[in-house]
Order: C-alpha cells, then structure tokens, then sequence
C-alpha cells in the first residue's frame, strides 16, 4: 500500500502535526502561565486567568507527552539520542512540566497569599523554562549537536550542558519566547474578563512585534551566518535505518531545501500573515486574533522543520552521524501500524477537545470569579 | 563499549525511585475513578442529592492524586530516551508503540475530560457530566492497559526479531505483541490491584469519619460502595494474580524458582516454601516451612510437570550462552559482508540466545572472546536478588487474602446494616496503608525479578544504559529525591487537610442532616 519512502514522509509530516498541536494547544497555556502576574493585578484577575486555560490545559499537554511517544515509536533513534544527548536540558524540562499539573491543582487549595505565590512563581517558571528550552533545542539542531554512533550504534555525546546556549540557539529561544508569550496573551485576549482582556490584548501585540523582528533576524543570521547540512552521494530512501550508510556534507545553505521545494516558502509566510493578523485582530470580538496567532505558532514551527529537510538531527562532531528522515525511523511494519492507529484516533481526538471546548465556550469574568471565589 | 557501572547502578535506582513514586499514584487513580463514576452513576438514577456530593467530595481527593500521577508520569516517559537511550534504540520499533497508542487512544482521552469533570458540572447535563465520568475511569484502565503491554513485552519478548543491518529488534508480529499472553494476566491483576486500592481509600476515610460520628449517611453510603467494589476487586486481584504467576512460570523460570527460593529442582508436583530464610551464598533455604504439591500446582496446573530449580536454570543459560556467541560471531560478518549466506543461516538458527551472549557485555567488549570462567560469571549473574523476592511476593499475598477477608467483613456488616462497631472501623482505618506496600512489592516482584534483563533473554539492563557521565545521573537522582520528597509532603498535607475537613467542613453537606446542602465549588 504506502511505500517505505512514503510512510517516512507522512511519519515526518505527522511529527510536525504534533509539535504544532504541541505548540499551539500547550503554547497558549504557557504563555498565559508566565504572564500570570503581569497580567493579572490581582487575586481575582489571576483566577480568572487561570480558570480560562484550567478546564483545558491537562487535555493540551498531553500534544507533548504524544509527541514524545509518538517520535519513540516512529523515530526511535532520534528519541533515543536527543533525550540522552540533551540530558540536563531534558530533567529541567522534564521538572517545568513536573510542576505544571501540582500547580494548577494545589495553587487553590489553601487559602494563604504566600502558599499561593509559592505556586505562581511555579506555574510562571515553567512556563518561561519550557518555551525557552524548546526554542533554544530548536536553534542547535541548526548548529548541529556533538553526537556520534559507534559500530553497534550506541550514541555517545561529546558536549556539555553549556555548550548549548550558543548565541544564535539563544535567538531561537527569544524567538519561541517571544511567540509563545503572543500566543498566551492573544488567548488571554479572547477569554478572560474584559478588563484583563484590553492589558492582554496590548502585550500580545508588543511581543509579537518583538516576535517578527526575531523571527526576521533569525532568518538571515540562518542564511548568512549558519553551515548547512546536506547529503552528499546517492540518497537511499527505502533503506534500513542505519545512520552509518551515508555521507554528508557542511557548508551549504539551510536555505537549499526552499530550492528545491518551493512550496516550502508556505511555512514563513504563513508565519507573517498569522503575526500581522494577530497585530490587526487582536482585542477585538471573535477569535480571529487567537486564530491568527495559532498560524504565527504553526507557521514557525514549518518553516523550521522545512529549513531542516531531510535532516531530524544534524551531528556537528561526526556529520555522517546526523539523523535523517531516511535513516532514523522505525520499521517500515511498526510505521504503518501506527499509521493507521493515527488515522483512526487524531479525529476523535479532535472531536471530543472540541466538544470540550464548545462546552468550556465564554469569557471567564471577574464577577463569576467573585461569586464562586470564597468557596475554594 | 563498555557502558560505566556507576551509570547503569544510578540509572536503576533512578528508574526504580521514580517508578515505584508514580506507582503510590496511578493505581490509586485507577481506583477511584470508577467509584466516582458508581457513585455518580446512583446521583443520577436516584437523582439524591447526597450521590452527588459523594462523587464531589472524592472527586476533589481524586484531583489531587490525579495531579500527582500525571506529574510523575512525564518521568517516566522521558527515562526511557534520558537514561535508557541504547534500549530505546533497540527495542524502539516495538516497545514505542504501546506508549504511543497508549497516548492517543487513553491519555488523550483522560486529560480532555478530567477537567470537564471538574468544571462542567453547570455546564452540562448530569446525564452527559456521568459519561464523562465514565469515560474517564475507562480511559484511566485502558492507559492502564497499553502501558502493560508494553511491560509484558520486557517480560516476554513476542513478534519480534533482531535485524543485523539495524543493529535492533524489529516488530515480525504486532498482533503477537498487542496479545500477548503476559500482558492480559498482568493488565487484570494490575487494574484490579488498583481498584482495591480506590475501594480501602474510601473506606478507611469514610471509617474515620464514623468514629468521629461525622458526616454519617454520607460515610456508610461511601462505605458500602466500598466494601461492595472492594470485594469483587481484591477477589479478582487473586485469583487474576495466580494467573500471573502461571504466566511467570511458563515465561520466566527463573523469576518463578528466585520467588521461591527453589535453590534446585524438586520432583513434581513441587511444594510451597511459606516460610524460610534464603542462603544466597550456599544456595539453600534454611528453617524452611513448605506445603506440598501447592506451588506444582500453581505454577503448572499439573501434578506431573516439574518446575526447574535455580541450579538448572544456570546451566541452561550456560548452552544460551554458547549458543549466543555464534549468532554474535555471525552478527558481526553480517554487519560486514550483508550476503553471507552462512552467517545468516547460523544467525537465523541462535538469534534467540544473541541476548546471552550480550550478557557477556558487561565484563567483556567482545563476548567471543570469553573464557568458561566468563561463561560461567555470566551464567551466575541471570538469578536476580532471592530473599527480596522471596519475602517481597509473600508479603503482598499475605496482604491479597487480608483484603479479602476485610472487604468480605465489610460487605457482611454493610449488608446487615452494622456498619458502626467501632473495633471494625478502627481496623478499617489502620488498614490503609497495606494496598501500596502490597502495590509497590508487586512492582518489585515484577521488574527487580526481571533482572538482569532489561528484555528477558534478548537485552541485559546494563547494555541498555545511555553513555552517560556518573555526574549527571546524580545532578538529576539528587534533584528527583529532593523534588519528590517536597511534592510528597505537599501531596500527604494536602490529603490530609480535605479528608480532616470532610464534605461537612466543605460545606459540601450539612454537619446537621436537617440544615439544607450548600452550592459549593470543587476544584
């Protein structure tokens, strides 16, 4: 039925509709965490706050645990060599998100203003941690990482914690910083009171200011600054994944993908359109502003997995190392079982997130906030 | 390469520390969710007010565990990449399917409609708002399901064989995977364990409650739901356990001989060891109190099948050993020359003792080069850790029978209407710890008996460690052991706090049973 070259694809394709439903599904809840207090003058303004991303936000952090499953399955070779590779990054990740769920639920549950700004310090740092690592993690796979694979292909890593905030990895996580915090208020914007709703409106059009001017910035530092990676000598598409059974070349350009593939150019543009239209629809009624952010969100995230093309994860210490779509996956069986599970469950997935949605529908406002407060 | 022993030690202890933290949460969760889901269930046929409050004022207690089970379940999705990468890599193509699956068709499913749970109770019907409560115990025991499956794999490496070119096991069968027999004994052994939990939470508190003569209608109402659900569970954690240990014995011997401490293999129907005192060094069991045929029994449904003792299953692992070598030998010409007919042929004929020869690994970077003394030091290192599994399994089925005999009591008293005899409510209550030292034995029994085996036969735990760095493994140990300890404080304080207040001091339920039930939030 679907070739070996084929289910990669879709496989790559697939990991990018998780990252953006990632992204944007989690990204909002983020950014709101982290502005909590700037957005949020007070008690009351912060539970409204909180109450328009808590129905919702267990639901949209499970885009990431899937994301994570879903590259075991499909990937397992670049699960296996970024989770290890990147291991102190991951475990401050991996406590950002510890922190999430105990502190949405306890935040509430005794009622001492320092009992609950233990908890918001929680809640905004593992929002500022998140979008800050992630788009740090992002602008290193453009470097490449200090990686190789030995004869059985165990991974050894050759690099240090530190050694990954170089300058153009810290621009990436500006960049997702930036956007994120958009995304956030522009959600913000459309659900909490209107009061709080006018202050988020504002700081999600100043950070998506700063967001397309990073955003820009990047672009060029990537096409005039950044070595890219390319395959060099005949690319097998159907073989067995074996990182080893290829060459590869640096010095090129991260832009040759867009070269070859025009329509890759969809992703950036994308990217502006959501950003000027969030910079247009913002504040005002519907949720075409939020909509538009989404696209800013996902338009990133394709142009950087497009700019990538076909590499997962370049090695900068031994090139032919680098993980790409051709050589990192799973199976061409376990790919299409899985296939067809995606194909059955991501609709219902849809279906009852937006049933849960429509249920959850309306501004959260202060005076319901007030009404139900005295009785956490 | 050999990967550093420091590393491989920490890992485990890492891997042990946080699973067996993320297990005092999920079975409890488990649990809970179908009580909710019973008691919410009566609310809306009976459409009783005080239903409704029950289904509240536990849902507020399942929040919190909910909360904590989540957080620690990210852990231990990440481990597997951080600290088990080699494993991931190798048994990836199988092994992350489950977890996937487990994510779109369970997880999903829970996340979405937990928080509707607790903030849709003015928003939808109380028809719909029981669904979704349904839903959510459903999907909580189908999680459940999947990640067993990807566990009995360890346990019983099915539909799947190892590829030279790929240097990993790969997936032959996916049907053999999803049913293996291993992962439906221990899907219904785990699940039930979990829902005897639930039932031993709600009824210890509810018993305390009674003692203090508060909120009463609402505790035996609590109490008898309990005690019905808790029966039917521990009743089923047994018998569905004995199925289990039937499955140990055809899949994994020697964890069934270490359970044991069956230092030798005794004539069938072999006798069951009540009591001793395990001699790792002189291999026997001293003071031993043994009942005849029982363990034959248990483990072969037969009275004429023997079941292999310690000894034996060395010098078996000594043949697998050898065998082993020659498909590691052919491995290697394979990797180098993909044609050679020859070396297919041998290592289509041993690749299911490769994973012997990998035991090697661990003293050794080439296993062909081993020594008799080798083999035989490999050989010695597949019987894991026999007192501990020997006291460990005893001690949670000695718990197993107590829950039923305490459930059964509670049935007969919940049923003959005297449910307030303080002796029973005292015993009640302090039986609340017992279901997680029995849940928490059971995982020791299950993973630390699997040892050395990350995959049984197929990898060795030690191979399967990320090339990382000692010192890195303890920045991330020490963080989890001061994290965990933190949240577990906040977590017990927490519980604590709104089980003392109750749905009375909630005002979930009126402290007089004239006064009328307020409105209240509860999340």
């Amino acid at each position: 039925m679907f070739d070996y070259e084929t289910l990669r694809v879709i496989w790559w394709a697939l990991i990018g509709v998780l990252l953006i439903g990632f992204a944007v599904m989690d990204g909002f809840d983020f950014g709101v965490a982290a502005l909590l207090r700037i957005l949020g003058r007070d008690e009351h303004e912060r539970v409204v706050l909180l109450e328009t991303i808590e129905p919702t936000w267990e639901g949209n952090q499970v885009w990431f645990i899937l994301g994570g499953g879903a590259v075991f399955a499909a990937w397992p070779l670049l699960y296996a060599a970024s989770f290890s590779g990147l291991y102190v990054a991951m475990f401050v990740l991996l406590v950002a998100f510890i922190i999430r769920p105990v502190g949405f639920n306890f935040r509430e549950k005794v009622d001492d203003p320092r009992w609950r700004a233990v908890w918001d310090t929680c809640l905004i740092a593992s929002g500022v941690i998140v979008m800050l690592v992630c788009g740090v993690a992002f602008g290193n796979l453009f470097l490449g990482l200090p990686f190789h694979y030995d004869g059985d292909l165990r991974m050894t890593w050759d690099g240090s914690f530190f050694q990954l905030f170089r300058p153009f990895a810290l621009l990436s996580g500006l960049v997702s910083l930036s956007m994120l915090l958009a995304h956030g208020a522009s959600w913000a914007a459309m659900k909490a009171d209107l009061l709080i709703a006018e202050r988020a409106a504002k700081v999600s059009r100043i950070a998506s200011a700063v967001y397309i001017v990073l955003f820009v910035l990047a672009g060029i530092w990537l096409a005039y600054g950044i070595p890219g990676y390319a395959v060099s000598g005949p690319v097998v598409t159907d073989a067995m994944s074996n990182p080893m059974n290829k060459q590869v070349a640096v010095g090129g350009s991260w832009f040759a993908s867009y070269l070859t593939h025009p329509y890759f150019w969809a992703g950036p543009v994308i990217a502006f359109v959501g950003a000027l239209g969030l910079q247009l629809f913002v504040g005002r009624r519907g949720f075409l502003g939020f909509f538009c952010s989404c696209l800013a969100v996902a338009g990133t995230i394709l142009s950087a997995g497009f700019a990538l093309f076909p590499f997962l994860m370049p090695s900068a210490a031994d090139p032919t190392s680098s993980l790409t779509i051709w050589d990192a996956s799973s199976s061409r069986g376990t790919l299409l079982i899985m296939l067809g599970v995606t194909v059955v469950f991501i609709p219902l997935i849809l279906l009852y997130t937006g049933w849960v949605y429509r249920v959850m529908r309306g501004r959260v406002t202060l005076e319901h906030v007030r009404k139900s407060h005295s009785l956490y | 390469m050999i990967v550093d022993p420091d590393v491989v030690g920490l890992s485990r202890l890492q891997f042990a520390l946080t699973a067996l933290y993320h297990f005092l949460f999920v079975p409890l969760t488990l649990g809970l969710a179908f009580m909710l889901a019973i008691m919410e269930s009566v609310y809306v046929m009976t459409r009783r007010e005080v239903w409704k409050r029950m289904t509240q004022f536990w849902g507020v207690l399942f929040g919190i565990n909910f909360a904590m089970g989540v957080a620690t379940g990210v852990t231990m999705e990440f481990q597997f990449g951080t600290n088990w990468a080699y494993y991931s890599h190798y048994v990836g193509d199988i092994f992350g399917a489950p977890l996937a699956i487990e994510g779109m068709m369970a997880f999903f499913l829970e996340g979405t409609l937990v928080g509707l749970f607790f903030f849709g109770w003015d928003r939808i019907s109380p028809l719909k708002h029981m669904l979704v409560t349904w839903f959510l115990a459903l999907a909580t025991s189908l999680s459940a399901l999947w990640i067993l499956i990807a566990n009995a794999w360890m346990q019983n490496p099915v539909g799947a064989a190892f590829n030279p070119q790929t240097m990993r096991m790969e997936v032959t069968s996916f049907k053999e995977v999803i049913f293996n027999p291993v992962a439906q004994s221990k899907f219904v052994h785990t699940v039930s364990a979990g829902y005897t939990m639930g039932a031993m939470f709600v009824l210890s508190i509810s018993a305390w409650y009674l003692l203090r003569g508060r909120n009463v209608d609402f505790a035996k109402r609590s109490m008898t739901v309990a005690a019905s659900f808790g029966l039917a569970a521990s009743l089923s954690v047994v018998v569905l356990g004995d199925e289990s240990g039937y499955t140990v014995s055809e899949n994994q011997k020697m964890k069934m001989a270490a359970i044991e401490a069956m230092w030798e293999t005794e004539p069938a129907p072999a006798s069951f060891t009540l009591f001793g005192l395990p001699d790792v060094k002189a291999r026997e069991t001293h003071a031993a109190i043994r009942v005849p045929w029982v363990m034959g029994l248990i483990g072969t449904r037969s009275i004429d099948q023997p079941i292999p003792g310690i000894a034996a299953l060395v010098d078996d692992a000594k043949i697998r050993i050898a065998d082993g070598i020659k498909a590691y030998d052919a491995m290697l010409i394979l990797r180098e020359n993909k044609g050679d007919e020859q070396a297919k042929a041998i290592l289509a004929a041993h690749d299911k003792d490769m994973g012997y020869a990998l035991l090697l690994k661990r003293f050794m970077d080439d296993p062909r080069k081993a020594t008799p003394a080798d083999i035989q030091k490999a050989a010695d290192s597949t019987i894991p850790n026999v007192p501990v599994l020997f006291w460990s399994f005893r001690i949670m089925v000695a718990c197993g029978m107590y829950f039923i005999f305490l459930f059964g009591y509670a049935f007969w008293r919940s049923s003959t209407r005297r449910l307030d005899g303080r002796r029973f409510l005292k015993v009640a209550l302090w039986s609340l710890p017992l279901p997680w030292v029995a849940a928490e034995l059971g995982w020791i029994v299950a993973e630390y008996g699997r040892q050395p085996w990350a995959i049984e036969g197929v990898l060795p735990t030690a191979l399967g460690a990320s090339s990382l760095t000692a010192g890195q493994v303890w920045i991330s140990l020490g963080g989890f052991v001061l994290f965990y300890t933190a949240l577990a404080f906040v977590d017990g304080y927490l519980m604590l706090k709104f089980a003392r207040k109750g749905p009375d001091g909630l005002g979930m339920w009126p402290k007089r049973p004239d006064a009328i039930p307020v409105t209240a939030q509860t999340v």
